[in-house]
């Protein structure tokens, strides 16, 4: 199971790396929030994908069969940050949009004040 | 009291959360968060006098036992790190109160300043290597707000560079994170230093090593990876540049230090060879930069990068006088490096430009001026009674006495081309024929002059009186080379 993962979250990782060398400024945010769900996978699956119940004390269910419990909650912080980066960046790229008149990466070089 | 160490991070929180309140109300916004960065700095000297008397000082949260709950954890080199930023905060704030202007001031400039230094003060504090991320993260937040705050064109476009970089360096902190902790079932710093020693596999190791080293690499602007820096530092306005160039390469610097003294040390011969490596391209990387501008703000944000290269060489030996150099060039790093910003922002203000062939004759007008110029110029290149001296010279001796003479010898060489890419400025700004300039109000113009001249008093102390900082950076070295002292601490119970 962890291979397969390990696969997927390959895969991600190269259609976020190639999302993000692109020029439009959208399909770079596209890049940037997959390869943040490709980290929090990977968190998963490297904490292990052993444990058949869910990590909430009950009866009947015995310390082996949890699930790791501390990648969990790892990534819930991570992702609410990966949240809130992604929409303040989403806003900066909405203000940018209207101030420079261009989402073209290649456009937006240098410093104009400067040679 | 054994949270005394948690005091400098909530302080400013506090303060930031209540000043998120009453954004319109400029005095009294001034006011608060000018007392708040005063407590913390008290707060940071009691904790000081706490760690000297005691030694290292830990609480874990929750009192939970150790490795289970985050452990905040205070060496000697934490809180001199601690009370240097706060110390640049307080500086930078009496700065931008006559320069911000009151645009910004009414849009929440003082609470993401505050959450910066949150940010940065909970970095250098934390004993955990996700809190780490946290805290990163906050310090990161506040920037990409400061950064864009105000809203002009170059800075819209800059931030975006910025925002991104950080967010994949970001993404990166969380594998490597997640690498290791599938590799020592732990994320407690001083727990980590217990079981790494303990692990065979000494390949993967040094694969997080690295993939570590890439991340704060990215934070700290190392050599192959500071090529966002110079753009993105040139966007903000001079009071956040100071702010940015005085501490937010530092967090990355010292997360580099920690990790590579306290646990990354299962393969020495490869990865602090990398680490040597890197910070002499890095140094070169920043002169050749540092000497290549016509712009005074430029010329100051390579020197930046020179510094980060500097103290990674002292702290990539291992042995006394290398991270004895390194803590000291970090701490006079941050001061002068706030203090030429400032100077610099000055001098922005007054011709209006940052470019230096629009600039000369200064000396006529502003006589007092030139010579702290002048005086903080010498401190940054290492003339020695002044606080680059004894930082370098340690440095220095540290790769003498290891396998690295020649990055010593690059270090030494490097020295003058510091000094001539600050003297570019002095000699351009100051002599030759006078150019026009603004009209700056007197009133204003004290305003910002002051609190820059006060800093450079400081690294003018830190320089001269360096015998009486010697006890404390010996303190903060043995920690860091000894990291039985730092997990002993931690895991007392």
């Amino acid at each position: 199971m962890e291979i397969i993962m390990s696969v997927a979250i390959g895969l991600m990782f190269m259609a976020a790396v190639y999302l993000i060398l692109s020029k439009s400024l959208i399909r770079i945010i596209i890049g940037t929030s997959l390869l943040s769900h490709a980290a929090h996978l990977l968190f998963l699956t490297m904490g292990g994908l052993g444990g058949i119940a869910p990590p909430v004390v009950s009866d009947g269910v015995t310390v082996n069969d949890y699930a790791d419990p501390l990648p969990q909650a790892l990534i819930l912080t991570a992702i609410v940050i990966a949240f809130a980066v992604t929409s303040f960046f989403l806003v900066l790229a909405y203000r940018a949009y209207q101030e420079l008149g261009t989402d073209n990466m290649e456009q937006l070089r240098g410093t104009e004040d400067y040679e | 009291m054994s949270n005394l160490l948690l005091f400098p991070i909530i302080i400013p929180l506090l303060f930031a959360t209540v000043l998120m309140l009453f954004p319109k109300k400029v005095y009294l916004q001034r006011l608060l968060s000018v007392i708040a960065v005063v407590l913390t700095f008290i707060s940071g000297l009691f904790l000081l006098a706490k760690v000297s008397a005691d030694g290292v000082q830990a609480v874990t949260l929750g009192s939970w036992p150790a490795p289970f709950g985050i452990s905040m954890v205070s060496d000697m080199f934490s809180v001199l790190l601690v009370l240097s930023s706060t110390l640049v905060t307080l500086f930078i704030l009496f700065y931008s109160i006559p320069t911000i202007g009151i645009r910004r001031e009414r849009s929440f400039y003082y609470p993401a300043v505050l959450f910066l230094m949150v940010g940065v003060n909970g970095a250098f504090t934390t004993g955990d290597i996700f809190n780490l991320f946290v805290f990163v993260e906050v310090l990161l937040m506040a920037s990409y707000a400061l950064i864009v705050h105000g809203g002009e064109k170059s800075q819209m476009r800059e931030s975006i560079k910025y925002v991104l970089v950080n967010i994949i360096s970001s993404a990166l902190f969380v594998v490597a994170v997640a690498y290791l902790y599938s590799v020592t079932g732990t994320l407690n710093m001083a727990d980590l230093a217990v079981k790494i020693p303990e692990i065979e596999a000494v390949g993967i190791l040094t694969v997080i090593a690295i993939l570590f080293l890439v991340v704060f690499g990215f934070k700290a602007a190392i050599f192959p990876l500071y090529f966002w820096l110079p753009g993105s530092y040139f966007a903000p306005p001079g009071a956040v540049l100071a702010l940015f160039g005085a501490l937010l390469t530092k967090v990355g610097i010292y997360a580099i230090m920690r990790t590579y003294t306290l646990f990354f040390t299962m393969n020495i011969g490869f990865t602090h060879e990398v680490l040597a490596i890197i910070a002499i391209l890095t140094v070169l990387a920043g002169c050749v930069g540092a000497l290549a501008y016509f712009d005074v703000k430029k010329i100051i944000i390579y020197n930046i990068i020179i510094a980060v290269g500097v103290v990674l060489f002292g702290i990539s030996q291992m042995n006394v006088a290398g991270t004895e150099g390194a803590i000291f060039y970090l701490i006079h790093d941050m001061l002068i490096k706030a203090a030429l910003f400032l100077l610099v922002g000055i001098l922005t203000i007054i011709y209006g430009t940052s470019d230096l062939r629009k600039m000369g004759g200064l000396m006529k007008s502003y006589p007092v001026l030139g010579w702290v110029f002048l005086v903080t110029a010498f401190g940054l290149a290492g003339i020695p009674p002044l606080s680059g001296f004894p930082g370098k010279l340690l440095i220095v001796q540290g790769g003498f006495e290891g396998t690295h003479f020649w990055g010593s010898i690059i270090i030494l060489a490097t020295s003058l081309l510091v000094l001539l890419s600050v003297m570019r400025i002095f000699i351009y700004a100051f002599w030759g024929e006078p150019k026009k300039i603004l009209p700056v109000d007197k009133a204003r113009y004290y305003a910002m002059f002051v609190p820059t001249v006060i800093l450079v008093a400081l690294t003018i102390v830190l320089g001269v009186g360096a015998e009486l900082f010697m006890p404390f950076i010996e303190d903060a070295g043995e920690v860091l080379l000894n990291p039985s002292l730092y997990y002993d601490a931690v895991l007392k119970e």
